[in-house]
């Protein structure tokens, strides 16, 4: 359920760093929370994203809820095919349901965030 | 399922798909003045293409909707404790009343001396609900509580304005309606919410916290959404003014204290009503509502213009306050609505006004008393209209959340309580009875209720699936949103 | 009256299950002090015989029976006998708004239908059913357009109605939205004006018909609009768009109006129906509610309440707006007035408005007692100035039986002795001879 290779941080987000870029999705336990989802609205390549704030919104059919990015740095690329098909995101939460990516400002701040064993404790108390 | 419903086949067409191009209903009278250049008359704009309008007979029409009746649930086809929304029986006096044609046929711009009819209702009206609230000065403009809220949060924004104190948050319990924050927000506030205690009321710490000289208002439902009467009401508003804020109450749950407490005595210095709820209007399947606010001295002549004033002749006239906010609305609010609330009023006097109150908190106590045991009460002491289950023992033993449990509700034909609210309360389930409920509706409703209980231990497989018996079955709302179908579109 | 079922007995009954003595016993959670120690100074209540005397005499109190020509936003239009048959059916108006889809699907149904024939008159892709009256719709427009185009400043035209623009300035006066007004030349729009106005607007917003009854020019409007950025919101009359363009195919971005013409009484100014519809692409900012079709879980199709996260009870501060009003029943009325006259009835109908309208422009200019204000195409309602005391002339025509237009100066010294003159179909040429023949004889 928490793939060992990806961080996840306090709102639910996961990311997986290759080099300076992080690609930024949701995790199965979120995902799973809300329900199907209906509606992603993300950022355009070239915002600029800082660590511990909104970047977008994620809706299933009676829930909002914020997207919040674990690192700081530059969108470089949109997962604009959610767009048609956003259920991707219960359906692959890892993988094609992914996000955003991120050209991190600030690589050490992927240092904060849990390992997979450590969100998978997280989530236990939190359900 | 009540009995009036029953599913069907197949679907009923759209009017649209109804009757045949030639068909017709009303026509257009014989035109008794020579005919014009639309064209011309119009400047050009005349329209090119038709509007895709239906075209049926009047058989076609009354076949339509009659089917369209014996699809949907109201009051009179059985028991509908929505919780928050009163939705006790719509009496049928009213509903004649505001048909007459002296009331159906006045023109808002009559001159007053022919109006005088409906102008004393209105007058009545405000005098009758300023006594209720005991907050004196009344508009009846706004269309609906969400209105009133606003028109009450506008004016308390001119009063600190007027006073040199733009102030620029507004507190609100997290057991608030939504439409609270949505509101403060409109009026360009920020909202800083407090949290419950644990007995259900505001948190006086996290109040006296959140309370500084920036604080406009605080927006609190008293009796609150959890169904309880907030002990500490005096010192709450007492603090608020302490800091020179004021204090509004979102009037959704005046049905439980009519007669027996009045929020302008609790130190509430606005708060706006929904006849819709209170006295008796139909809901009209979401509307027209009306959304009256009521305001202390102090706030008066902010109030909307205009209002309906008495002359010293004893003839009525309308009136603008001196400081007025200005208008929420055109013309004079939804008088088609007041004509009903008015006439509810005079048919209870105060005696049967009270009365009412007695027998909605009697009957809700009675009702949590019954269900409680099977369900856990959120916070089990005397309630006032209303009280609140939560569902969280149900999901976490059987799988089962409160939304099943609401939908066999349907295949007992009774409407589910509201669900989900208030957000401070897990799975929860809002149930309000109303005075207008007799106890053989009480009690089948809690052998229902029973049942379902046992229900969630013996079967939680088949409430996923319910319900059995209506007209549709659960409906696939996220299609709805991701492929939207708003409007029908002729075939190409 | 009382609408209490429990007998005595029965009450009795409960309070030993609550395990109260007394009724009182349950209000005493109310601090003592704020609890109301005597009986509410209202009337004694009364029997449905002696209520319904009462309110019949109230009734009867106003005068009725006037010949009218008063408009200004509420119109004396026929309604069917069949729109208050089906508006009367306890099913609908006796529902709530419609959260519970599984036995809803009349409400719900029938706002699709209605929705779908507003998008029809209008020229839009979609329209609610949610908004109170035309005021408030066109408000909500303003502050939705505010919310696409990230912009704060109205331009409102001085040629709307006055109420519509005073409920704007009030809702404005929190700051949310900046409003300016563009000033009329020859009662409608001053577009030398708006050119200027509508750089960096968020809207411009008219109506045509104007208040004065002028048609704008809606397509150059929205030329303009449409060149600074802004959006177009453009209030209408529905009845008219039987013969009007469709404001959606002159530019329209937003297209609101008041729909009480649609088969609701003019009830003294309300409830009326806000008419609300908009491009496709603008519906996550639309306030409201949304009723839409889709399918249950045995495929059949039904209807479901949509789209609402752009709502308060989920959104709360962040929401499109605070709206939680579903005018359902208005909205049906207007569903079953459009359908009982069909698109040629309601040609028809708008047809004769214009022609009866035309023929008491030119017979009144005749009399010699009204001159033009402004030389512009008008449809159903027109100014003149009168050429004496309007109060006086009102008064006497009073006294014979005829409403004679509104007095422009309740709204501004810039009316004096205007008179707006609004002639829908119920008004047959005969009553408008005989009108007059009263106005000749003054």
């Amino acid at each position: 359920m928490y793939p060992k290779e990806l961080k996840y941080d306090k709102e639910h987000e996961w990311i997986k760093v290759t080099d300076d870029v992080a690609v930024v999705g949701i995790s199965d336990f979120a995902q799973d929370q809300l329900g199907e989802v209906v509606y992603v609205d993300l950022p355009a390549v070239g915002d600029e994203i800082v660590a511990g704030e909104n970047f977008g919104e994620i809706e299933s059919v009676k829930s909002v809820s914020e997207l919040i990015s674990p690192v700081s740095g530059e969108v470089v690329e949109v997962n604009d095919a959610l767009g048609d098909t956003p259920e991707t995101v219960n359906e692959d939460p890892y993988g094609d349901g992914w996000m955003i990516k991120i050209k991190m400002g600030d690589p050490a701040q992927v240092d904060d965030l849990m390992t997979a064993d450590e969100y998978e404790a997280f989530v236990a108390e939190e359900a | 399922m009540s009995e009036h419903m029953k599913r069907e086949a197949v679907a009923r067409p759209l009017i649209f798909e109804t009757g045949s191009p030639e068909s017709r209903c009303v026509e257009a009278p014989t035109l008794d003045v020579p005919d014009v250049d639309l064209d011309a008359a119009l400047g050009g704009n005349a329209r090119a293409v038709a509007p895709r309008l239906p075209h049926v007979t009047e058989v076609e029409i009354a076949r339509h909707y009659a089917h369209l009746a014996s699809v949907n649930f109201g009051v009179d086809n059985g028991f509908y404790p929505l919780g928050s929304c009163t939705m006790k029986y719509n009496p049928r006096i009213n509903e004649w009343a505001c048909r007459l044609p002296g009331f159906a046929g006045a023109h808002p711009y009559q001159p007053a001396e022919t109006v005088q009819g409906a102008l004393g209702l209105i007058h009545g009206l405000q005098e009758s609900l300023g006594e209720i609230s005991g907050l004196p000065a009344v508009t009846l403009q706004p269309a609906a509580g969400a209105h009133g809220e606003h028109t009450a949060l506008m004016m308390i924004r001119a009063y600190h304005v007027t006073n040199g104190d733009a102030r620029k948050r507004v507190i609100i319990p997290d057991a608030g309606h939504g439409t609270n924050p949505a509101t403060a927000a409109m009026c360009g506030y920020t909202v800083t919410q407090v949290p419950s205690n644990d007995r259900g009321g505001v948190d006086l710490a996290a109040l006296e916290a959140a309370l500084d000289t920036d604080v406009a208002a605080l927006m609190l439902t008293n009796p609150n959404t959890l169904g309880l009467f907030d002990e500490n009401i005096v010192e709450i508003t007492r603090m608020v003014h302490e800091v020179g804020a004021l204090a509004f109450c979102d009037g959704a749950n005046l049905n439980a204290i009519l007669g027996k407490a009045r929020p302008g005595d609790m130190g509430f210095d606005a708060m706006h009503i929904n006849l819709h709820k209170t006295f008796s209007t139909p809901h009209g399947g979401g509307g027209p509502g009306s959304g009256p606010v009521c305001v202390a001295e102090k706030l008066a002549e902010f109030l909307p213009g205009p209002i309906v004033a008495k002359d010293t002749d004893g003839s009525f006239m309308l009136a603008t306050p001196a400081r007025s906010i200005g208008r929420v609305k055109a013309f004079l609010g939804n008088f088609g609505v007041l004509v009903r609330a008015y006439a509810y009023i005079r048919a209870l006097g105060a005696e049967g006004i009270t009365e009412v109150s007695e027998q909605a908190v009697l009957s809700a106590n009675y009702l949590k008393e019954r269900l409680k045991g099977a369900f856990d009460i959120a916070y089990d002491r005397t309630c006032m209209h209303e009280f609140v289950i939560s569902g969280e023992r149900q999901r976490k033993q059987h799988g089962v959340r409160t939304l099943d449990m609401a939908k066999r509700l349907l295949d007992h034909g009774v409407h589910p309580p509201t669900v989900y609210f208030p957000l401070i309360v897990h799975e929860a389930m809002m149930i309000e009875p109303t005075e207008t409920e007799s106890l053989e509706v009480l009690d089948s409703f809690v052998d229902a209720m029973l049942l379902i209980a046992r229900e969630v231990e013996e079967d939680p497989e088949m409430l996923h699936e319910a319900p059995y018996t209506t007209p549709v079955r659960r409906l696939d709302e996220a299609a709805a949103v991701k492929q939207p179908d708003l409007a029908w579109k002729p075939a190409e | 009256m009382r609408f209490i079922p429990v007998s005595c007995e029965q009450r009795e009954t409960m309070l030993h299950v609550v395990g109260a003595r007394t009724v009182d016993d349950l209000f005493e959670v109310i601090p003592e002090d704020v609890r109301l120690s005597r009986p509410l100074a209202l009337p004694r209540g009364m029997s449905e015989i002696e209520l319904a005397d009462e309110l019949e005499g109230l009734a009867a109190s106003n005068t009725s029976g006037l010949v009218s020509f008063l408009g200004g936003g509420c119109y004396d239009h026929y309604i069917p006998a069949i729109v208050d048959s089906m508006v009367s059916k306890p099913e609908f108006f006796t529902a709530y708004t419609p959260y519970q889809p599984e036995i809803s699907q009349g409400t719900l149904q029938a706002i699709y239908e209605y929705q779908s024939m507003v998008c029809a008159l209008t020229g839009m892709d979609v329209a609610n059913a949610s908004m109170y009256d035309g005021a408030t719709a066109f408000v909500e427009a303003a502050l939705m357009a505010a919310r696409v185009t990230k912009r704060d400043k109205v331009v409102v035209s001085a040629a709307v109605h006055p109420e519509w623009r005073e409920v704007l300035t009030t809702y404005a006066e929190s700051g949310m939205i900046e409003v300016v007004t563009c000033p009329v030349a020859d009662g409608r729009t001053d577009m030398v004006a708006l050119e200027e106005l509508a750089a960096d607007a968020a809207a411009v917003l008219v109506t045509s018909p104007a208040f004065l009854g002028g048609i704008e020019d809606v397509a150059a409007i929205a030329g303009l609009a449409h060149a600074a950025g802004a959006l177009l919101v453009v209030g209408t009359n529905p009845i008219l768009l039987g013969v009007m363009e469709a404001p959606g195919n002159l530019g329209a971005d937003i297209v609101v109006g008041e729909g009480q013409p649609l088969g609701s009484a003019m009830s003294f100014g309300g409830p009326g129906l806000g008419l609300f519809a908009c491009r496709q692409q603008f519906i996550r900012q639309m306030p409201g509610r949304l009723a839409g079709r889709t399918t249950d879980v045995d495929g059949r199709p039904g209807f479901v309440l949509t789209m609402q996260t752009r709502e308060q009870h989920i959104r709360r501060e962040k929401a499109t707006s605070n709206i939680c009003s579903n005018h359902a029943l208005n909205a049906l009325a207007a569903g079953v007035y459009l359908a009982s006259v069909g698109s040629v009835g309601l040609a028809g109908i708008a047809r004769a408005c214009v022609a009866k309208a035309h023929y008491l422009h030119d017979a009144l200019i005749k009399t010699g007692r009204f001159t033009t204000v402004n030389d512009v195409p008008f449809a159903h309602e027109f100014a003149l100035r009168y050429d004496g005391d309007v109060s006086a002339m009102q008064h006497t025509l009073l006294e014979r039986g005829y409403l004679a237009g509104l007095d422009l100066h309740r709204f501004s010294d810039d009316y004096n002795n205007v008179v707006l003159f609004a002639v829908t179909e119920k008004r047959t040429r005969a009553q408008m001879d005989r009108f007059l023949e009263e106005v000749a004889s003054l």
